[in-house]
């Protein structure tokens, strides 16, 4: 073994034996956890304490919403495509997933900006009442994860558009996925207890 | 190359590395070399606890007496409000962060920390994020309090920039402190050298990833609660305001849920450095390590169940004081442990009263006041009784100063050596260890019976007759005998690298890995990764191997993208605080630039 084989296996020498960029994105996702924990808290605490309308039920839409997020269980689906496209070396598959995986976040993101534009229409705002204050930060901050999301895998796309996304970056995508794996799993949570929950008295 | 060529031949050799340090302005601007990092951190956090200090004294000043007018009821709480904050967020934690990046590295045996670039980021924005909230000085600077109760905090009864300033700053600081502690846990986790199993890790390595994870799980509790304020203040949403059926109580929540692991972030780190220097100075291994480890993990696990015991005032019922007292009183536990298996450390060791020893001990001493009475207000009775009172004053100072800040300067004295590659002195050393405690104790003493007789915590003055005035005026003469403790140090300090002792590698014959290497450590620490048999390497027999160097190893080049991104998240806090929608946009303009070229640049060039 030469001397520069030496060197670069101790760059690569982790305890673990787990790549650190993806331990980082885990230890991320748990404080992730925290910070959306405390947002959903928030909104279910003030679940209910309007003063003034309009209240959750004039205005949110389940077989809307259910439709986008269809979208985006189903843009989880292609990024798990990706993934596999770009370990096995396949390289036109993972242009073809990594770019619906965006596509359909941003049909995603279009779902919210037609909702936000309609609430805002029926008179709901930050400064409207609790619902409005809770709703749009809750589902905003959400939204802008999603969107940086959506840059990340269009990164990740032009990069296999000029041919730079081998088997040998797999891991930069797997990365990317869990990040927008846990993305949708917390869209899937707020579904629940915004859009699922919402006659159920706190 | 010759003179960095011998030394790689004779990586044992006495002479330390001193072109680890050495560059212009600009190699430091760019710098990704956690030990230069830790220098940055530690000097910067000196520098305001230095402000911090100023701060406390001129409120001192102002109670020296009653009716006193040194200055005025609004300074007065801005000066509260700001040495506080300073305190906690831009003094002892950025000073553990200088430990954890200086010395953690080390003590596993890695050549650097696992994300470098992102270490440097960590260390840009909490200096920007100072800076700006000390810009506020220059307009208005926050008047809240450090804790900004909700709806003091509010336009209503805050109007103007220093609340803006306040919550910027401190999501600028929060963000730092996050991203270092997530490369400080999976540092730890994943670049310890071969052998260096987790029970084998040095307790200052052990503590700071107890403190990485209280962070990485705390720190978006308050990033939350601050998020509400901006949402509240910028946008007039309704978190904090009752009259739209928002609850006060909220923010007390996701503050203390926050704020009582801060407690932990802040003294577990001291902890660490205390479990380092009394084996060390009793030539003796730490007794019981897995112990003292448990209870630091143990504290670290209860330390999230805790929060609602800064909260009884408000009055939550009896069954959420209830739990909220037990689970609080059972936290002394494991910190009792940690206390016993200091003591039997000492026991029958050869103790030598060094510096760093005696800052060691003066911790234990002054902790144990310190938790005594935290043990008091655990109890909400005698908790009504005391909050909000000079007797918690006098609590958290015994804590926080008299803990963290004993514990920090016994790690600065520990491993100045290590940094510098000199000895710092003794007589000075001792000058000011003795001069600290004994004002420490004037200053902070008296308040836990002004306390009890009724003197209001953040008051601004009080009459004459109340009978407060002779123990104020013994606790300002003890400040500013506190202050001057601090001259010897910082003089200590610079003359010490020009006049001090060579240290030579290991001078106090410690046992831990960084003691394995030159004083200061070449720039990249290790050239060939030891393999670690021992939890003891260094006095074990063998207790680590390192094979001979042939070559030395690549390291990461510096980059400049980490200090650009964090630019630009400090334009973004200035465009919220000046309105300037257009500053936005170039504020995100920029940490767009910076994230790609960081992105693409690569690590090793």
């Amino acid at each position: 073994m030469s001397q520069g084989d030496t060197a670069a296996l101790e760059h690569h020498y982790t305890t673990t034996g787990q790549p650190s960029r993806k331990m980082l994105m885990w230890a991320f996702i748990g404080s992730e956890c925290m910070f959306f924990g405390s947002l959903i808290t928030t909104y279910l605490v003030y679940h209910g304490r309007n003063l003034q309308g309009p209240y959750p039920a004039d205005l949110l839409s389940v077989p809307f919403i259910s439709v986008t997020t269809f979208v985006l269980l189903m843009s989880s689906l292609m990024m798990v495509l990706a993934l596999s496209a770009v370990q096995r070396g396949q390289k036109k598959w993972a242009r073809v997933f990594l770019f619906l995986t965006a596509f359909l976040g941003m049909i995603f993101l279009g779902g919210q900006v037609i909702e936000f534009t309609h609430f805002a229409e029926n008179g709901l705002s930050l400064s409207r009442n609790l619902f409005g204050s809770t709703f749009f930060v809750l589902t905003g901050f959400h939204g802008a994860h999603v969107t940086v999301g959506v840059i990340w895998l269009l990164t990740l796309w032009v990069q296999s558009l000029r041919g730079k996304l081998g088997p040998e970056h797999s891991l930069s995508v797997e990365i990317a996925g869990l990040y927008w794996h846990f993305v949708d799993v917390v869209w899937v949570v707020l579904f629940t207890v915004i859009y699922l929950m919402q006659g159920v008295k706190t | 190359m010759a003179t960095s060529e011998a030394a790689l031949h004779s990586p044992t050799g006495a002479h330390g590395h001193e072109g680890t340090y050495s560059g212009g302005i600009w190699s430091w601007i760019t710098t990704v070399d956690h030990k230069r990092i830790g220098i940055l951190y530690g000097l910067t956090a000196l520098m305001f606890f230095v402000l911090g200090g100023i701060e406390a004294l001129i409120i001192r000043l102002q109670l020296h007496g009653p009716n006193a007018g040194i200055v005025s009821p609004q300074v007065y709480n801005q000066l509260f409000t700001m040495h506080g904050t300073t305190m906690i967020f831009l003094a002892l934690m950025p000073l553990g962060a200088a430990f954890f990046n200086f010395v953690v590295p080390l003590q596993i045996g890695a050549r650097d920390v696992a994300f470098p670039r992102l270490n440097a980021f960590s260390y840009w924005t909490f200096l920007f994020g100072g800076l700006f909230l000390y810009s506020s000085w220059f307009w208005q600077a926050p008047d809240a309090g450090w804790f900004g109760y909700a709806n003091l905090t509010s336009t209503q009864f805050s109007p103007g920039p220093g609340v803006d300033f306040w919550f910027l700053g401190l999501q600028l600081l929060g963000l730092s402190s996050l991203v270092a502690a997530l490369n400080f846990a999976i540092t730890i986790l994943n670049l310890r050298a071969p052998g260096m199993k987790l029970m084998r890790m040095p307790l200052f390595t052990w503590m700071t990833l107890v403190t990485s994870f209280l962070m990485i799980l705390a720190f978006p509790a308050i990033t939350v609660g601050l998020v509400l304020l901006m949402f509240d203040r910028f946008f007039d949403a309704g978190f904090y305001n009752v009259a739209v059926g928002g609850d006060v109580v909220l923010w007390q929540h996701l503050f203390w849920i926050f704020g009582h692991p801060e407690v932990y972030i802040l003294i577990l780190p001291a902890m660490g450095i205390v479990s380092e220097i009394i084996p060390t100075f009793s030539q003796k291994p730490l007794f019981g390590y897995p112990v003292v480890v448990y209870s630091g993990v143990l504290i670290g696990f209860i330390g999230f169940g805790v929060w609602a015991h800064h909260m009884f005032a408000v009055g939550m019922g009896p069954i959420a004081n209830s739990v909220f007292s037990a689970t609080t009183m059972i936290i002394a536990i494991p910190t009792g442990v940690k206390i016993f298996n200091w003591l039997a450390t000492m026991w029958g060791g050869k103790i030598r009263p060094k510096v760093p020893f005696l800052f060691a001990f003066g911790f234990i001493i002054m902790f144990i006041i310190g938790g005594l009475s935290g043990v008091m207000h655990a109890s909400p009775p005698a908790d009504l009784q005391q909050t909000d009172s000079y007797f918690v004053v006098a609590h958290f100072h015994y804590v926080l100063f008299g803990g963290s800040v004993f514990g920090l300067f016994g790690g600065i004295y520990y491993w100045y050596p290590k940094v510098t590659g000199k000895l710092m002195s003794e007589t000075l050393g001792k000058w000011h260890f003795w001069l600290m405690i004994i004002a420490f104790n004037i200053t902070f003493f008296p308040m836990h019976f002004l306390g009890l007789q009724g003197m209001p915590r953040r008051t601004y003055t009080y009459e004459s007759g109340l009978g407060f005035h002779d123990l104020n005026l013994v606790a300002t003469a003890g400040s500013f005998l506190l202050g001057a403790s601090f001259l010897f140090f910082f003089w200590n300090f610079f003359r010490s690298l020009k006049k001090g002792e060579d240290a030579g590698e290991n001078p106090w014959n410690a046992a831990t890995l960084e003691w394995a290497i030159p004083s200061p450590p070449p720039h990249y620490n290790f050239d060939t990764l030891p393999t670690v048999r021992s939890r003891d390497p260094l006095w074990a027999e063998d207790g680590y191997e390192k094979p001979a160097a042939d070559q030395e190893p690549e390291m990461p080049a510096g980059s400049g993208w980490p200090i650009v991104v964090s630019s630009g998240l400090l334009l973004l806090a200035i465009a919220a605080i000046t309105s300037h929608l257009w500053l936005v946009g170039v504020g995100v303009l920029i940490v767009f630039v910076g994230v790609y070229g960081w992105s693409f640049q690569p690590v090793y060039r």
